[in-house]
């Protein structure tokens, strides 16, 4: 099968407001998928839905992971299935080290997948690689996990997890937002390099910069809770040009 | 999360809740000045003992309970109680020590075999009324070091006993401090000479096993000019529907240049989630400083039903410090009122206080805590910080933050932060493949942190284990 996701019909609301409204989208292994639209059109919603987030009562629809439903599922299954959420707002937890919060994660995923798990001295290793590819402060590994790091630091810090974790399933929500120019590349880099054809990723953005980086196979338009258009690169081009007013209903 | 998923998480089991089965001599049930002959002649102590434990009781006798604490329990029936209680035979060496009781012990991680014994840890096992044997004693002899029972020390070493007990906590000082001044039964005795560095840790194992006794240790710490110590204490005690007493005292005195660091684990039974059993944990403990001496307190409270406690530092001498570092935590229906008094007298003394309290289920859980600044404080300082955390809705967490200050010169800095464990928290490490639980023991360890890095590394460890077993159901 050459579909990493299906998600049909996905109506969904939080609290009393419903604001998924019969989504329906396809994304395929090994390509890149962007979704861009207003502000408030339940782009977040939509990738909280998938990993499963507490706020979001999902009324019908399904989301199919590889083929089969996972709306009932936990939200740790999914991630051990392999599903990402990059987010848009990192939450701070003071106490708990980076370094150490990360390899519980990292060895968890591989108890799943009955690997043996890294030693600490293994794990290391390999963060601290990534973290200078990354360009983050060699701190950024002992200090409490996002605790007092400022918006571009703590958007590293969710590739580095993505990095270290290896999803088959990528969601990145507004990874780019307010990320300096250096920031960006290090970014999109990073994202670049895990493509590997089988890998698929659901980005999640306002800017075309980014996109020029890590160049999206398809551009989905998400509107009122809708995918309302769907089209190739050349899509960002007319979205910056004439806004998303002059795309109506599907 | 829904709150049957949290209680499960935070309902540790009590692991430590057997029972020793020996034969113990134990008085009946009251008291009257008979009960505390009975327990002097019983400890074989010189009839000055006797006659300021008489003293003391008369005292008690016209004292009241005090009910400021935020706790709520059945009232006390300090006749229903028994005063004494001891395993058959105090044993005079090891050979003579019941195999039950040091299977016991070994039970509860704390071998008292010579060939088995901790390394670089010395141990006064106490089980209910009595030590039943004080390790490395002839060891630490060596090093003038004393590290006795209370009953010893106060054959062996009357004047040192005379002169510090009931110095730095007074007979009257509160209705507990009487009542254990008149009943106390043992405890650990702990002198440094001048200059000494004590060359192990040195820590006492209270256990109660007998039904329907209370304990009253008398702990005293003394440490002479320029010594340090490191004294560790641990407690725990058989799941029981009935409520047990445990009222001590600990007195610490550090002379000039001295230093004490006191680390307590408290695991004490809790009760179950409806209220019923658990200890009654109503304890004082107070330290002296003298000149450039300091005194650290740090606590991981996560047992007892009830819990009031303030351990406390008098800064005497000038440039001097006390520290109190504390984790107190309630879940089930445990209630613990708890926090420290730092008395600023000499100048530039100098204390921290950081408390860190976590509530889960019923759990209710008190801050409270006094800074007073003398007249004479100058250029004393003070700084607080009690952070509250609160898991799932039926908990509660409370502040009483009291600041007394004669002296304008002295400076105090207090911060409070109450926040219930985020779901947002909770969810960010789910969505990177952690299971609730051990997300839940992640996030109460970040809270607990500072704390936990102030105990010993072997203490550390063992309340790291105890926290995840108190939070997380996970027997391990
Ligand atoms: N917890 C919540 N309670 C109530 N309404 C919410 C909640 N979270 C989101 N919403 C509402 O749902 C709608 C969709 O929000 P969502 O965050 O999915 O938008 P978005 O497309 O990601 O917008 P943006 O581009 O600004 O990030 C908004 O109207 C928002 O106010
Ligand atoms: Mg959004």
């Amino acid at each position: 099968m050459s579909n990493m996701m299906e998600i049909k019909d996905l109506q969904a609301k939080i609290g009393d407001k419903k604001i998924l409204n019969g989504l329906n989208l396809t994304l395929e292994k090994g390509k890149v998928h962007a979704i861009m639209g207003p502000n408030g059109a339940g782009k977040s919603t939509l990738s909280k839905a998938i990993v499963g987030h507490y706020d979001i009562e999902v009324l019908g629809g399904e989301i199919l992971y590889r083929g089969e439903n996972i709306v009932d599922k936990e939200p740790e299954e999914r991630a051990l299935d392999g599903i990402f959420l990059s987010f848009q707002h990192p939450v701070e937890v003071a106490g708990v080290n980076n370094a150490y919060f990360l390899r519980t994660a990292v060895n968890a995923k591989r108890r799943h997948e009955g690997k043996d798990e890294l030693n600490a001295a293994e794990f290391l290793r390999e963060m601290k690689k990534q973290v200078e590819t990354l360009g983050m402060k060699p701190d950024m590994i002992s200090r409490s996990l996002n605790e007092g790091f400022s918006g571009g630091e703590k958007k590293r810090n969710e590739i580095l997890q993505m990095q270290m974790l290896q999803p088959d399933m990528i969601v990145l929500d507004e990874i780019d937002s307010g990320l300096d120019i250096d920031a960006l590349r290090a970014v999109s880099e990073g994202i670049n390099s895990m493509k590997d054809g089988e890998r698929s990723f659901l980005v999640i953005t306002h800017y075309s910069r980014i996109l020029d980086y890590i160049k999206p196979d398809y551009i989905h338009v998400l509107k009122d809770g809708k995918i309302v258009h769907t089209g190739g690169p050349e899509l960002v081009a007319q979205l910056e040009e004439e806004g998303y007013e002059s795309l109506g209903e599907a | 999360m829904p709150q049957q998923e949290l209680d499960k998480a935070v309902s540790g089991e009590y692991a430590l809740g057997f029972e020793i089965d020996i034969e113990q001599d134990t008085v009946p049930p009251g008291l009257d000045e008979n009960t505390i002959k009975f327990i002097s002649a019983k400890k074989d102590e010189p009839k000055w003992m006797l006659e300021l434990r008489l003293k003391a009781f008369e005292k008690w006798k016209k004292m009241t309970e005090p009910s400021w604490g935020h706790l709520e329990y059945e009232p006390i029936d300090y006749q229903s109680i028994s005063y004494f209680s001891a395993p058959k035979q105090a044993p005079d060496s090891l050979d003579e020590v019941d195999p039950k009781i040091l299977e016991a012990y070994k039970k509860l991680g704390i071998p008292l075999e010579e060939q088995k014994q901790l390394q670089g840890i010395a141990v006064d096992a106490v089980i209910d009324s009595v030590s039943v044997k004080t390790t490395y004693s002839e060891e630490l002899e060596k090093h003038g070091v004393i590290f006795c029972s209370i009953s010893d020390a106060i054959r062996d070493y009357p004047e040192l006993v005379k002169k510090y007990m009931y110095s730095v906590v007074p007979v009257t000082d509160n209705f507990f401090a009487a009542l254990n001044s008149a009943v106390f039964t043992d405890g650990t005795f702990v002198y440094i000479p001048k200059g000494v560095r004590c060359p192990m840790e040195l820590s006492t194992y209270f256990r109660i096993n007998a039904l329907n006794t209370g304990q009253f240790e008398r702990t005293i710490v003394i440490a002479d000019e320029g010594s340090y110590v490191s004294y560790n204490e641990g407690c725990s005690a058989p799941t029981r529907d009935d409520n047990q007493l445990h009222a001590a005292v600990v007195e610490l005195i550090a002379l000039k240049d001295a230093e004490i660091k006191y680390s307590t684990i408290q695991n004490w039974y809790p009760g179950d989630e409806n209220g019923k059993g658990g200890i009654y944990n109503f304890v004082t403990k107070r330290g002296i400083c003298e000149e450039n001496a300091k005194i650290s307190w740090t606590q991981v409270e996560t047992g007892s039903a009830i819990t009031w406690k303030y351990p406390s530092c008098i800064l005497k001498g000038d440039n001097s410090v006390g520290e109190f570092y504390s984790v107190a935590v309630t879940t089930l229906a445990q209630q613990a009122d708890t926090g420290t008094k730092m008395i600023h007298i000499g100048k530039n003394t100098k204390s921290t206080i950081i408390s860190k309290g976590i509530s889960a289920m019923k759990g209710q859980n008190t801050y409270r805590g006094l800074v007073k600044m003398g007249a004479g404080a100058e250029g004393a300082r003070n700084y607080s910080e009690c952070d509250s955390l609160l898991i799932g809705d039926r908990c509660g967490a409370h502040t009483f933050p009291y600041l007394e200050s004669k002296d304008s010169l002295g400076q105090v800095e207090h911060e409070a932060t109450t926040s219930k464990i985020s779901d947002e928290q909770l969810f960010y490490l789910r969505q990177r493949g952690i299971n609730e639980e051990d997300a839940v023991s992640m996030i109460v360890h970040g809270f607990c942190k500072d704390v936990f890095k102030m105990l010993p590394m072997e203490y550390a460890v063992e309340a790291k284990a105890l926290l995840n077993l108190t939070l997380e159901g996970s027997v391990g």
